[in-house]
């Protein structure tokens, strides 16, 4: 129970951001909306970069900036700089998602995730039927 | 000269297709110079990795250091043979796709988007190079991501002749990006842990821990789930066979040859060279995982091949079936086995884009790659369907071609370990493939073609042999892949101090 309790002081940044990523997960599997599906997976991501920020903080730390002070503590910059390169990528799947889901829209006319793979069968069959 | 060269090309094969992708984009929209750029970079790239490939064959290690900021603080590219090799592979699938992409993508992408093409291809190349050559692990995740995001737009791309290329783009898409971000978690883990993202330091720390932490246990599980997504290893292969089969022809080429064998790369580094088989997860529990779900991915990705009726898609799954064969040297965690999955993946690496660009050549003079439209083609494309047999027989592991010689030794590794149950499925899987490839060959060669039906409308113009510049890439494709089954010294020479260097990293 007291190593519970402790998880449950020291260690919450961990357990709110496996909460927000199995949100995300959960989103991006049971929904069949493509919109909601990219939501979803910017959400997992984005717990995923929140628990390397917030694992980067060092307890009484201040912002890295050296103020030529001696004896500072500073906060780990490097998980902020691998996270702003993230975040870039993230960004960027999004946008790529969304402009998928733009043209599923033209094509398929429908983003709903079990009407395209209905028409999908329907053109494998169409595939099929002159054997 | 040369030592200025060998100083700088491990950056130069990578940083030449990555900065030269935003120009062509900025610059050019006429599809034609565009092609020509991107050939002229994957020329000078595939000249830089062979010439790494010659620097490192004496089992030497360059190393280069960005900014010249020495490791671990700052980012190092460090080229070993397996590195060297890797970058020989994509850098030359690269190069034979572009040969073979002009006139296909000319042909089935509207004008507008021929551009956009040449941009992605050479951005994924360089993602896909950058990953080889890279010994940073957060580094490793942004050129994954940089090459899969590519990926995605180039498969997507086919959506203007297939719709369902972007229902497999958008799933692609969700896996990927799945992946890559539990291989992120992992990274993070170990981060953590050690404090390090340079592998060779981050290998040395590890050992320095105790071993039963259960932080690593979680980070090599992320890593093995994240890298198995972006392989395509069963059960998570699902997105495979459509992104395969609807991508314009020219993307399905080089990402079948190259991208899938850049991810087993990635994750032989990580289980050899940072973690080690008997640290972490262990060499006992991955041989438990790796070996069943390969085999199982075999005999599946074979069956699916063999009752598909879309060529495209035959060769799709067995693509799984193939990447099945890789994960098995590997998962057999032996001397021999790494020996022969890296000799595998070289040879399949040719035969599978060969196979490609000779249904490429096919779907630019018909828009249907149904089996029963096939019929009779080798007498209109003879040319085409010859060098598709020569590949082919390659694929199933006829003798005296390279395909022979990876399976030869796969089976030999496994026999070696008494293994006689995997034999018996690689020789089983093997005459799998014989008969979905006889199916495609048959229709092409046995059958009378469909279009000369009595009272069939006659709306397609009559078959003719693919252009010359499409032929002659998949000559090459066909022709070194019987060449590297007689002359072996490369794909063995080069596996051979592979395993060895990978064996002693990972005791």
């Amino acid at each position: 129970m007291d190593n519970a309790l402790q998880i449950l002081t020291e260690d919450y940044n961990a357990i709110i951001a496996t909460f927000l990523m199995m949100i995300g997960l959960y989103i991006v599997m049971s929904r069949a909306h493509l919109i909601k599906k990219i939501l979803g997976l910017n959400l997992f991501q984005n717990a995923v970069f929140l628990f390397y920020i917030s694992a980067g903080k060092v307890g009484g730390g201040t912002a890295p900036i050296l103020t030529g002070e001696a004896g500072a503590i500073y906060s780990n910059p490097l998980p902020h700089v691998l996270i702003l390169t993230a975040i870039v990528v993230g960004v960027a799947t999004m946008g790529l998602g969304l402009a998928i889901v733009l043209r599923i829209h033209e094509a398929y006319g429908t983003i709903e995730e079990d009407e395209i793979a209905q028409a999908d069968i329907a053109d494998d069959t169409r595939d099929e039927d002159r054997e | 000269m040369s030592e200025t060269l060998a100083l700088h090309a491990p950056a130069l094969v990578i940083l030449l297709p990555l900065l030269t992708a935003p120009l062509c984009f900025l610059f050019s929209r006429a599809a034609n110079g565009v092609w020509a750029t991107a050939l002229l970079v994957s020329l000078l790239s595939f000249l830089c990795a062979a010439f790494l490939l010659e620097k490192t064959f004496d089992g030497r290690v360059l190393s280069y250091h960005f900014g010249g900021f020495p490791p671990p603080l700052g980012i190092e590219y460090r080229i070993d043979m397996m590195s060297a090799l890797m970058l020989l592979i994509v850098a030359g699938a690269s190069l034979l796709g572009l040969l073979f992409a002009r006139r296909s993508v000319a042909r089935e992408l509207p004008a507008a988007r021929q551009s956009a093409f040449y941009v992605c291809y050479l951005l994924c190349a360089s993602g896909l190079l950058g990953v080889a050559a890279t010994n940073d692990a957060f580094n490793m995740f942004v050129f994954l991501e940089i090459s899969s995001l590519a990926a995605y737009a180039l498969i997507a791309l086919g959506g203007d002749r297939d719709r369902r290329a972007l229902s497999a783009a958008y799933n692609y898409l969700i896996m990927g990006t799945i992946g890559a971000t539990f291989f992120v978690i992992g990274v993070f883990f170990l981060y953590a842990a050690t404090g390090t993202l340079n592998m060779t330091d981050l290998a040395d720390r590890l050992h320095a821990l105790p071993v039963g932490s259960r932080s690593l246990y979680a980070a090599e599980a992320f890593i093995i789930v994240g890298l198995a997504l972006k392989i395509a290893l069963f059960p998570l292969h699902v997105w495979l066979p459509n992104a395969y089969a609807f991508a314009p022809s020219a993307a399905t080429v080089f990402l079948s040859a190259a991208a899938a064998k850049v991810a087993i790369y990635a994750l032989v580094r990580f289980l050899f060279s940072v973690f080690g088989l008997d640290f972490a997860i262990g060499g006992e529990t991955l041989n438990a995982v790796i070996l069943p779900t390969a085999m199982i991915g075999m005999i599946i990705g074979s069956f699916s091949a063999i009752f598909a009726r879309h060529a495209k898609r035959i060769f799709a799954y067995s693509s799984i079936a193939q990447l099945g064969y890789m994960m098995l040297g590997i998962g057999l965690e032996s001397r021999e086995g790494l020996e022969a999955s890296f000799v595998y993946l070289f040879n399949h690496a040719l035969a599978k884009s060969a196979i490609f660009m000779a249904l490429g050549c096919i779907a630019y003079q018909q828009a249907s790659m149904k089996l029963s439209d096939l019929h009779g083609i080798a007498r209109d494309m003879p040319w085409t369907m010859a060098a598709f047999t020569i590949a082919a027989l390659s694929l199933i592991g006829a003798p005296l071609t390279g395909g022979f010689i990876g399976k030869w030794l796969l089976m030999d590794a496994a026999l070696a370990q008494g293994f006689w149950l995997i034999a018996l499925v690689i020789a089983a899987v093997s005459l799998m493939a014989v008969l979905y490839v006889w199916r495609v060959i048959e229709a092409a060669y046995l059958k009378a073609p469909t279009g000369r039906r009595r009272g069939a409308p006659r709306a397609e113009a009559p078959r003719r042999e693919a252009p010359f510049s499409m032929l002659l890439p998949l000559w090459i494709a066909a022709l070194l892949s019987v060449y590297f089954g007689v002359d072996t010294r490369l794909p063995v020479g080069a596996a051979e101090i592979i395993a060895d260097s990978l064996e002693a990293a990972g005791q």
